[in-house]
């Protein structure tokens, strides 16, 4: 599976891999956070006045609120005065047009990233919208995009040039008061990207974003807004790495889906942020808001997601399925490794009748690492004939980790059939042993195995991730056997 | 109705005459454990749904509601009053208490095995305290549950069940708490301690029960202490009014090699919650935990049960079962913990809820919190409704459609009631499940 060539890179990464930073220089804003400093930000934005108020209206909800003390995580106190809540590259004024204009050195981030822009653009037929800290630098393929009248475009951009969309869907999925990081997030996000499929297209491209923190002690607050008309389809992928830090990064983004009459969604994210050393000192706070919209009758939204990085993670991607006949779907591979914390999942809100749900959820947890599971399935009174599947499955390695399962089934309507079932068990020895015995070294044969777990989820990846995401385990669990 | 009180202040009146009437009668011991626990109470405060172990149990119901103690030990129940609650045709050795008290002629205790003692908690509190003060509220720690610090507080009595090293007892022992206020708001706080010697063995029943149609308040609380090697089986059977509020809070800490299987049947009371704390504190234990809810009308039942695997090598198996009609509500939270050196668990958990009305609701919270690795750890949570392919199948076979729907609800409920050891237990509940359901 793994071929020498490959393990010599992995042996020379052990450490993080993606662990260097880039010296450009950068619009950084004072520490701290006031109604100031969102006037500043939705100043330096050029953003239209309703933006500010709302930016202004969520502050000030925030600060009535209290930060979620229910997870299964241990993280020290996040002083939110102590973070600068905006950072973007120099030269914002001129926004390069095309790929010759940007910036080399971000190019040869990119490079070293592994991330053939290029080479995508070519090959792949992939339109990056990257984002490197908090604004859009590079966007490929929107002309080819707009021939079809889908836009995907930045969310600054989109506020400057679509108000009317932003007006109607901006917080239509997660409203500023659904929770603190919310709140927070809808107070100070610095950009993102705004994708909307108009009626009746097929996206002909997968979209993507690479996201990547950069800045030291700049939390950054992403806002990606997707919505796809009447019988639109559209695949988003969000990949994201980070480098190396000592101190803890705060990451809080909200994505809000909305799809409309037979409208497909579907949203891939493969996490890589810098989970912190063998010790458990660094890495980054990942609080994310990810929530869906089924708003149309025979819509679909399909999350898939592969956590392995961040120290500590706090993400429940969830869809509503409000249209009657609507599907949402889940598929999700976390993985904790060293001091790890994960505290992730789904919600499932059945609303329509002939609703559909499917919920697969691996866990895997190596070294002191501690997962859980915590999902919402809920079944409204006038849901008939509601479905909903799910099984969630914990692979523990080393006696020091955790594996936990906290699901919540709620019905309230007796057409509905829920199913859940949860199994915990300790990477098959026998496996091992075969793999051994077959002369794979213990660690690849633990690779194969692990991914052999996450079968299920992996198939749902586009391509390109399916395989990037299977080297990423393989990564993150060097040092963990044995 | 006193609503304009806050319920923590109504209790700390009676708590204050409480003290006052048994100020003197009471070993100190006793007296102290009261005050801590009291004091707990009113420091906490009762929950409400925003916390996490009652988000789906309201307790505005009940707390607005004053219950008064029982001041005395006279009322009107007659012998065949209370028979429909015994089990038919079982010779039992038999503790029967009415509103929290014990009355001594409907008990019937001949015949018990030497050392194995079977009495009241009030007789015993008189004649030898130090018997009880080892066992009495040391098992769990009220702490971290409001009612079983209530109870300690409050607590009058109750049955105590000693059975000493070695022994087997010949026939089940049964302890009823069966309550009729004649409409008065009569609040009892039953205590049951049942400590089970090396390797010793019993069947024990323990029943709830009242007069059709009284609102009363039964606020229990049962500690279990399994020794080496003992073998216990626990029935608990409530068939409480559908008015009544019944709060109960079970806990059992079990040694090495032990068996304890648990049933619990909850067919009655308006306004349930059960609570039940399984310590599994030694290697080799087997613990079972079984639980059958029905309910209908307006009807609520909340079940709660902690398995703590604390050592390495023991196997816990639960399976709690729900039939909610009507308006009736249920909830179910299993947490099964394995703590870190408890390698080579095997924990398997599941519950099953059939819903047979639209109006019916059922929230199910099963849970793994797992910190050792060689484990085999599994839950599992169904809710829908009746098999529309079973049903058929029998309607084509010429059963009618009422019919098979009772037929495959008896089917549901009789997997918690056959796994009952007792025989005379069993063929009670199925007269009871064929009452509920006429045509199976």
């Amino acid at each position: 599976m793994v071929s020498s060539s490959e393990s010599a890179i992995q042996e020379a990464l052990k450490e993080y891999k993606y662990g260097f930073t880039t010296n450009i220089e950068q619009d950084i804003i004072p520490k701290g956070l006031n109604e100031d400093v969102i006037r500043l930000i939705s100043t330096i934005k050029k953003e239209p006045e309703f933006m500010l108020d709302w930016r202004l209206r969520a502050y000030r909800h925030w600060t009535t609120m209290q930060e979620p003390k229910w997870p299964h995580l241990k993280y020290p106190p996040v002083d939110y005065q102590e973070i600068s809540y905006y950072a973007a590259p120099k030269k914002d004024e001129d926004r390069p047009a095309s790929l010759d204009e940007v910036d080399p050195e971000i190019l040869a981030t990119y490079e070293k990233l592994g991330i053939p822009i290029e080479e995508q653009k070519v090959l792949a037929g992939v339109a990056v919208d990257a984002v490197f800290d908090s604004v859009s630098v590079a966007t490929t393929f929107k002309d080819k995009l707009s021939e079809l009248g889908i836009i995907f475009c930045s969310f600054s951009e989109a506020v400057t040039n679509h108000p009317d969309l932003i007006k109607k869907y901006l917080g239509s999925v997660v409203p500023y008061t659904d929770n603190y990081f919310a709140a927070l997030n809808s107070a100070v996000f610095s950009d993102g990207s705004f994708v909307f499929v108009p009626e009746g297209v097929r996206c002909p491209m997968e979209l993507s974003t690479y996201f990547r923190i950069n800045a030291a002690n700049t939390g950054q607050f992403e806002r990606t807004l997707i919505v796809a008309e009447k019988g639109a389809y559209v695949s988003y992928l969000e990949g994201c790495t980070a480098p190396m830090r000592d101190e803890n990064q705060l990451h809080a983004a909200v994505v809000e889906l909305v799809a409309l009459d037979d409208a497909k969604i579907k949203y891939s994210t493969v996490q890589n942020w810098y989970p912190g050393d063998k010790d458990g000192k660094g890495g980054i706070y990942n609080f994310v808001t990810k929530r869906g919209k089924c708003a149309g009758r025979r819509s679909k939204i399909s999350w898939t997601q592969v956590e392995t990085g961040s120290a500590v993670t706090w993400k429940y991607p969830s869809c509503v399925l409000l249209g009657d006949d609507s599907v949402g779907e889940f598929y999700s591979v976390a993985l904790t490794n060293n001091y790890q914390q994960a505290d992730t999942g789904t919600k499932m809100i059945h609303i329509g009748k002939n609703t559909k749900s499917t919920i697969i959820s691996k866990g895997i947890s190596a070294g002191f690492g501690q997962n859980s599971y915590r999902g919402l399935v809920k079944i409204q009174k006038n849901a008939q004939n509601a479905r909903n599947y799910t099984q969630c499955d914990s692979m523990l390695m080393g006696d020091k980790c955790g594996a936990h399962t906290f699901p919540y089934i709620e019905v309230k309507n007796n057409t509905a059939k829920v199913e859940h079932e949860a199994t915990t068990s300790k990477i098959g020895e026998d496996q091992i042993f075969y793999c051994q015995q077959r002369g794979m070294s213990e660690e690849d044969a633990v690779g194969m195995i692990v991914n052999g777990f996450c079968k299920e989820v992996f198939r749902e990846l586009p391509m390109e991730f399916a395989v990037e995401a299977q080297k990423l385990l393989s990564i993150s669990l060097e040092g963990s056997v044995g | 109705m006193n609503q304009s009180i806050a319920p923590i202040e109504q209790y700390t009146a009676a708590f204050e005459q409480f003290e006052k009437q048994t100020a003197g009668k009471e070993p100190d011991w006793l007296h102290q454990i009261r005050k801590e626990a009291f004091a707990y109470l009113q420091e906490t405060g009762f929950p409400n749904s925003r916390m996490e172990e009652w988000r789906h149990t309201n307790l505005s119901p009940l707390l607005q509601q004053s219950f008064q103690l029982c001041r005395d030990d006279r009322h009107d129940v007659a012998a065949d009053e209370i028979l429909p609650f015994l089990v038919e045709n079982l010779d039992a050795h038999q503790l029967v208490f009415i509103n929290g008290r014990l009355d001594p002629k409907l008990s019937d205790l001949h015949g018990l095995p030497e050392g194995v003692r079977v009495e009241s908690i009030a007789s015993l509190l008189q004649t030898d305290a130090a018997r009880l003060e080892p066992y009495l509220a040391c098992q769990g720690s009220f702490e971290g549950s409001i009612f079983a610090a209530l109870n300690t507080a409050f607590m009058q009595d109750g049955a105590y069940i000693y059975i000493p090293k070695g022994a087997a007892v010949d026939k089940p022992i049964h302890f009823l708490y069966y309550s009729a206020p004649n409409g008065e708001h009569l609040a009892s706080h039953p205590r049951s301690v049942i400590v089970a010697g090396q390797s010793s063995q019993a069947v024990i029943i323990e029943s709830y029960a009242g007069r059709c149609g009284e609102e009363y308040f039964t606020n229990a609380v049962t500690e279990v202490a399994l020794g080496p090697n003992a073998s216990i089986e626990q029935c608990k059977l409530q068939r409480d009014s559908d008015k009544a509020y019944h709060m109960t809070v079970l806990q059992a800490h079990l040694d090495r090699d032990s068996r304890y299987k648990h049933h619990s049947i909850i067919l009655g009371g308006g306004f349930v919650r059960n609570d039940i704390h399984s310590i599994l504190d030694a290697e080799g234990i087997h613990c079972t935990l079984n639980g059958l809810s029905m309910a209908d009308g307006n009807r609520h039942i909340d079940n709660h049960t902690w398995i703590r695997h604390a050592k390495p090598n023991c196997e816990s198996h639960e399976l709690y079962k729900g039939i909610l009609d009507d308006k009736s509500s249920g909830v179910f939270k299993g947490q099964i913990y394995v703590a870190k050196d408890a390698q080579k668990t095997d924990a398997k958990q599941a519950n099953q809820t059939l819903l047979l009305s639209d109006e019916a609701e059922m929230n199910s919270m099963p849970q793994l919190e797992i910190y050792a690795d060689d484990v085999k750890c599994t839950h599992g949570a169904t809710t829908g409704q009746l098999d529309d392919d079973a049903i058929f199948y029998l309607q084509s076979r010429g059963v009618n459609q009422k019919a098979a729907r009772s037929l495959l609800t008896y089917a549901f409920a009789n997997e918690i009631v056959h796994q009952i050891g007792c025989e005379p237990i069993r063929g009670q509940l199925d007269r009871l499940l064929h009452e509920r359901l006429p045509m199976a």
